[in-house]
């Protein structure tokens, strides 16, 4: 352990120079890396919407925005966070980065089809910034008809056709990891020895092509509404508006899946690495996954409980919601049951890891408030539901996300992140959203409807404090950005394993060369075994009781 | 990623190549699947509630030449397999004749299709303002093109439909709309066919294809029997819903 980490000659940054090198790159780590610039940006586009709803609801009659700005910044939020960060995030950065590394591939199968669905991303990204730029959008994320079809005086066209072009960047994306999983794993890596990163991505793969063809089309047959007239969903033409919220949230419930499921993956990978210990229960954590994503399928109508659907309906719907909540609480269970006994260290991706478990556990037991029918009519459309899946997606899929960033950023940069820095910023980030969301859960329950642009005034301190918690929330975010962006070329060298972990990823040099390994690997351990892994370099007894050994030497 | 023939450079083998080729053709084709399900969906759902719209819609597309067509594209599907054979068996002469018989057969579904289009839009049968399910009934001399036989059958099918369905122009409206959207879908990804075999038709030209190598034949063959098969479904759905009186 004494030696000083090198960083290596050649590797996949310096590989070639030049715009052309990456602009027309078919290498799986550099998409990675535009798809980052790209996705970033779109969620500093989201944030600054997230922020003028914020400061506009400083006040009870909100004295920032007019009433029609103010639908068109919660829309506009929602439309870029959800099909614009939330879905290609942790996929599409992380899991194009590290998939075919974790699996010991040279490239994902189909590097050409990976690089165009960057572009065709691109291309649907600058459809929904024009929409944005040139009239807005005002018709809230979820597209309702006959309000975006008919009504709507906002530029919906564009926004629409934006998000179905935006979804074959996603369906090819799941395609390619798919395929890339079945038929391009290492000697020795079989199913069973993968790490639940690549499982996670697998699942989410599955609801990625079973899902968003049918908002394809769905918001295709409504953007052929919009422009030509057609009657699909229009009531005045004998169209059914609810047809369109079941098609919609055919994909658009499993789309919360999409995001929530690879940051799971992220955090089964972060525990066994900092609790320095196997994973508990392995294949019920690799079970869950695709529980969760053949369930997922199957609750969609719980965002519809009071459209009026069947009692009965409604009733099979709410017991399938909480089906869903078995494999999540089997996850959970199993990541808190790795912890114990364990060798645990707070570096910072584990510091994500713990912010992740609190706020899903929050997350995901609000939600079967929602999933419950009576408790639903009672909070549906308020802010209670706002807190709550800004729980599952920010304290979840953001955390998550933020984790596998700092854990994975030594892999993709080769450098090092200022480790103190680092952490405080997760502790803003950790206090910021808290106080942020926490206090809509009260508005929620207590009757403050969203999407509204005024609220009475007894309502105005909860909603201080969560202006307040946006604004930390903001430095949070803004602070690993810019460490994250200095640390890439002035950070410490990392070495090829600095924590160390035990996945394939981290036997290759950071950054990893273009073709990913000198020599294909031959895998012949178990996932996550830190006992019979030598090369390591650990002191961990072969024993029952792993752990007494200090995680980490402190340097 | 280098390339060495006609193996890329992240795989092994050929062979891990092709079943890599094949299995993303599966997948893509689900999800092709799940893409024209969400209109069937919005098809079965207005069928049901607007039977007799639908049942009046249907009858004035023209049997015969869906008939036509169907019997057009099962043919290009066996040309289509005759090119995978003759891929597979390494008759390289025999390859760019099936091709080229395939995209023949495209291009002359295309043209019925052109013909039955023309007609809707001629009788106002395209949904928008102006569309109007008795426009050839009222307006006899506008319709030269369907005798008057027929469209005094038509008359009478329209009174009975109206009977039943008040709204009947609103919702016939409704079956235009899905008629457009499924065929013209299944058009597009037609049209997106024919250029893949003409891009084949090329490599085939070039001799690329070997009993070793013809992924690419093979794939693309999935992908036209697939488009076949979605006209499989769209002929009886739009076409023969009130035919079997």
């Amino acid at each position: 352990m004494a030696v000083t980490p090198k960083f290596p000659e050649k590797h996949y940054l310096n590989q070639t120079y030049g715009i052309r090198s990456w602009l027309l790159t078919t290498d799986h780590k550099r998409i990675a890396l535009l798809y980052l610039v790209s996705v970033t940006f779109f969620f500093f586009v989201g944030g600054f919407f997230a922020m003028m709803i914020r400061l506009h609801l400083l006040t009870p009659d909100g004295y920032l925005l007019s009433a029609d700005t103010y639908n068109k910044m919660f829309t506009m939020h929602g439309v870029a966070m959800i099909f614009f960060f939330l879905i290609p995030s942790i996929p599409a950065i992380l899991g194009n980065f590290l998939i075919p590394l974790m699996i010991g591939a040279k490239d994902l199968a189909f590097p050409k089809i990976n690089l165009l669905s960057w572009y065709v991303y691109i291309v649907g990204g600058c459809f929904t910034l024009y929409s944005m730029v040139t009239g807005g959008l005002d018709t809230g994320w979820t597209f309702y008809t006959p309000l975006s079809t008919v009504y709507s005086n906002s530029a919906v066209a564009p926004a629409v056709i934006g998000i179905f072009i935006t979804g074959f960047s996603s369906i090819l994306t799941g395609l390619n990891f798919l395929v890339t999983i079945h038929t391009m794993r290492a000697p020795g890596m079989t199913w069973f020895r993968m790490p639940l990163f690549v499982w996670a991505h697998y699942a989410t793969s599955v609801v990625m092509i079973l899902g968003t063809p049918v908002v394809a089309i769905t918001l295709g047959l409504a953007a052929m509404e919009r422009l030509f007239g057609l009657g699909f969903f229009n009531p005045a033409m004998g169209g059914d508006p609810i047809l369109f919220q079941h098609l919609f949230w055919f994909y658009s419930h499993p789309a919360v899946y999409i995001m929530i499921l690879p940051a799971m993956g992220v955090i089964s990978e972060l525990i066994p690495t900092f609790a320095r210990k196997k994973l508990f229960g392995y294949h019920f954590v690799a079970a869950a996954s695709l529980a969760i994503a053949v369930i997922g399928f199957l609750v969609w109508t719980h965002h519809m409980f009071l459209t009026g659907q069947s009692t009965y309906a409604a009733l099979a719907f709410s017991f399938l919601t909480f089906l869903v909540a078995i494999p999540s609480a089997v996850k959970t269970f199993n990541w808190t049951a790795t912890l114990f006994g364990g060798s645990i260290s707070f570096d910072t991706p584990m510091l994500y890891a713990f912010g992740f478990l609190g706020l899903f556990l929050i997350g995901g037991l609000t939600g079967l408030f929602l999933g419950c029918l009576g408790t639903d009519i009672h909070i549906h459309d308020t802010y209670f539901v706002v807190a709550h899946f800004h729980y599952i997606m920010v304290g979840g899929a953001v955390m998550g996300y933020l984790g596998g960033l700092h854990f994975w950023w030594p892999k993709i940069t080769g450098r090092m992140y200022p480790e103190w820095l680092a952490r405080i910023a997760a502790l803003i980030l950790f206090v910021g959203f808290n106080l942020t969301f926490f206090p809509q859960f009260v508005l929620g329950y207590l009757g403050m409807p969203r999407r509204y642009h005024v609220y009475p005034p007894e309502f105005q301190v909860y909603n201080v404090m969560s202006t307040a918690g946006a604004s930390i929330l903001a430095i949070g975010y803004l602070l690993p950005m810019i460490y994250l962006t200095w640390a890439a070329f002035f950070g410490k060298v990392a070495g090829d394993n600095p924590w160390p972990a035990t996945g394939l990823e981290w036997k290759t040099p950071s950054p990893p060369p273009t073709e990913n390994f000198e020599v294909t690997p031959v895998v012949t351990w178990e996932a996550y075994d830190f006992h019979n892994r030598p090369d390591l370099g650990l002191d961990v007894p072969t024993g029952h009781h792993p752990g007494v050994v200090p995680a980490h030497g402190h340097d | 990623m280098h390339r060495t023939g006609a193996l890329y450079g992240q795989f092994k083998t050929l062979e891990q190549q092709k079943d890599s080729a094949s299995l993303g053709m599966w997948i893509f084709l689900v999800t092709e699947v799940m893409f024209f399900g969400g209109i069937m969906l919005a098809y079965a759902i207005n069928r049901h509630v607007y039977y007799h719209a639908f049942a009046m819609g249907s009858n004035t597309l023209s049997l015969k030449l869906g008939a036509i067509n169907t019997i057009v594209l099962l043919a290009s599907s066996f040309t289509m397999a005759m090119g995978v054979w003759s891929a597979q068996t390494g008759k390289q002469k025999l390859l760019p004749i099936f091709l080229t018989l395939t995209i023949l057969l495209g291009f002359i579904f295309f043209g019925i299709k052109y013909v039955e289009y023309a007609q809707k839009f001629h009788h106002h049968l395209v949904p928008g303002p102006s569309f109007d399910i008795s426009y050839c009934v009222n307006n006899p001399s506008k319709c030269d093109d369907i005798n008057p036989e027929e469209l005094e059958v038509e008359a009478n099918l329209i009174k009975q439909a109206k009977a039943a369905e008040p709204n009947l122009n609103s919702h016939a409206q409704l079956y235009f709309s899905t008629y457009f959207g499924m065929t013209g879908l299944h058009a597009l990804h037609m049209v997106i066919g024919v250029g893949l075999l003409f891009w084949l038709l090329l490599g085939s030209l070039k001799g690329r294809f070997t009993p070793e190598w013809n992924t690419p034949v093979d794939i693309v063959g999935l992908y036209w029997h697939f488009v076949d098969i979605v006209w499989i479904y769209l002929f009886p759905l739009l076409y023969l819903i009130d035919r079997h009186k």
